[in-house]
């Protein structure tokens, strides 16, 4: 009995010990970054090659989605909110917005595969399940399989938002929870269509170009391949102390090489 | 003599503290996770979510029927591949194959444990994926090729422990049955076979653990749609992969209903325990095998 009480008693100085470890170390001031999703990565890459000159700078940098970034930003949960949507006049009262650049969704098909070239209605039918052949856009007589992404991907968000605007992808797509998935999937199909992020386009799918615009850097920076979003940085008024200090640095020929290689493209206008 | 009985006094409490730790550790985790899950069963109902039919979490369903069918069925076909095909598998290697067989058999089937799940649903993907498109229809996601793949993954874990079910069995009751005049085939299945079923059970239920459990290969191959597949051709998404797609995003009430998802997945593994004690406790045998 006694050893017991002895027992409880070495747990008890345990959970003191670690409870007021995790209390110190959250203490310290710390710059949280919530958002977007897609631009998560880019903003992970960014801390980390900002950390290296800055060693006592302390950054969290947390997904939720676009909206989440916002409401952040706004109630000042989080110092800098990110969004990979453009805000509306509403949703930027009060905000101030920084654009750290441009990424393009590309729409891949197998590299097989004869269509070259789809409409924006063309995209909203195939991904819709209302256009269910490829031979109704000009391709051979097999059925379309459409590949998709999770809910919460950015990528997904930012391609309902361009091209189904009310409608919804249709329930049977096939989900994959990658880019790299969705490539995979695509390659070893001759009849399967999927969007990436422009970022992560390579040779193993064929890609298709929208309108009549192939997307490369020079379309997506002068707006006229449509498949785009902006990734934003947003803060509540103007950014103060450590906040400042990293925006500037992200604008700066430093940042802007970190973002250069993530291939976040800067607008041209 | 008062030092021994410190001395045994502390080992004892030692082993205890050691013993109760995995136990401490499942109810800390349990009650981590129902206790995530809870604003989730509170707003939205536990029976909705449960038998709930859609799952769009940006309209704020989550009903996580399709799924828990889902997993089930992917389970189970994946069981009956892999059951028949193991077992014969471990009776030959303990009862049948010479030594030096036995000698490169082991080793190969250890191997196919140690593969990272990654590469087998890599390899899903890039050759099961299109070969079932090709002589099936449909996309070649699906419920067979998922389960094909978790087959081959719980075929190493199913052999080695009946393999020692196998091994148990008292040698005298194979000299009695060859005494009696039985065929090695009579022997394996009228005296060997019963003798060794509760390790059998215990083997299967950690095949069906792991079968049920698995996550990253199920991702790739499975085409993780939310529907009630009409045939084994069809993609399906089950509780496990479910959680692992959208974790990295979820925030709020879908947050809490993911780990409403690790909920059933507890209470389904749970279920299947139960029913995996009473079957041994109905055919069990005080000889051979080992029980759970």
């Amino acid at each position: 009995m006694k050893i017991s009480k002895k027992l409880l008693f070495l747990i008890g100085i345990f959970v003191v010990v670690i409870v007021g470890a995790i209390l110190v170390s959250s203490q310290s001031s710390t710059i949280n970054i919530v958002g977007s999703t897609s631009v998560q990565p880019t903003a992970e890459k960014l801390v980390e090659v900002y950390s290296e000159s800055h060693k006592d700078s302390k950054i969290n940098v947390q997904g939720g989605g676009s909206s989440v970034g916002i409401k952040s930003a706004k109630d000042g949960s989080a110092q800098i909110g990110t969004s990979s949507k453009e805000l509306d006049d509403g949703e930027k009262e009060g905000l101030k917005t920084y654009e750290l650049g441009k990424d393009g969704i590309v729409i891949g098909v197998n590299n097989e595969n004869e269509v070259s070239d789809l409409s924006k209605d063309q995209l909203k039918g195939i991904f819709s399940g209302e256009i269910k052949n490829w031979n109704e856009i000009g391709g051979n007589d097999a059925e379309i399989h459409v590949v998709t992404r999770e809910d919460g991907s950015g990528t997904l968000d930012a391609f309902e938002s361009i091209i189904m605007g009310d409608s919804k992808i249709k329930d049977d797509a096939i989900v994959q929870s990658s880019t790299e998935a969705v490539k995979q999937s695509v390659s070893q199909d001759p009849n399967a269509i999927g969007f990436v992020s422009f970022a992560h386009m390579s040779d193993d799918v064929k890609t298709v170009s929208v309108n009549n615009v192939a997307p490369s850097e020079e379309t997506i920076a002068d707006n006229s391949y449509e498949l785009q979003r902006p990734f934003l940085f947003i803060t509540k008024g103007e950014p103060t102390d450590e906040v400042k200090k990293f925006i500037d640095w992200v604008m700066s020929d430093e940042g802007s090489k970190v973002l250069q290689e993530e291939k976040i493209i800067k607008s041209s206008n | 003599m008062n030092r021994e009985k410190i001395n045994e006094f502390l080992i004892e409490k030692g082993l205890f503290i050691t013993a109760i730790f995995s136990i401490i550790i499942i109810f800390t985790i349990l009650i981590f996770i129902v206790m995530e899950a809870l604003p989730a069963f509170q707003e939205y109902g536990f029976f909705r979510f449960m038998f709930g039919m859609e799952w769009s979490p940006n309209d704020d369903n989550f009903g996580v029927f399709t799924m828990i069918l889902g997993s089930i069925f992917v389970t189970f076909l994946a069981l009956m591949m892999a059951v028949p095909l193991s077992l014969l598998c471990a009776f030959f290697m303990e009862e049948i194959a010479p030594n030096k067989v036995k000698i490169f058999l082991k080793p190969v089937i250890q191997t196919l444990a140690g593969i990272p799940s990654v590469v087998y649903g890599f390899f899903g993907l890039t050759v099961l994926v299109p070969l079932v498109r090709e002589y099936f229809g449909g996309t070649g996601f699906s419920i067979f090729t998922a389960s094909l793949i978790l087959a081959v993954m719980i075929l190493p874990t199913i052999i080695s422990v009946s393999q020692d079910a196998i091994k148990s069995v008292p040698h005298d009751f194979k000299e009695a049955s060859f005494g009696l005049g039985s065929t090695n085939w009579q022997t394996i299945r009228l005296i060997i076979f019963p003798a060794a079923l509760p390790g059998i059970v215990t083997a299967i239920i950690l095949g069906i653990g792991r079968a049920i459990g698995e996550t990253l290969a199920v991702i790739m191959v499975a085409g993780n749609v939310v529907q009630i597949p009409g045939s084994i051709f069809d993609p399906v998404r089950t509780l496990t992969t479910n959680i692992a797609l959208e974790m990295g995003y979820a925030t709020g009430l879908h947050y809490n209903a993911l780990f409403g998802t690790a909920v059933i997945l507890f209470i389904i593994i749970i279920i299947l325990l139960i029913i995996a004690n009473y079957i041994q406790n109905k055919h069990g045998m005080d000889i051979g095998g080992g029980t759970l």
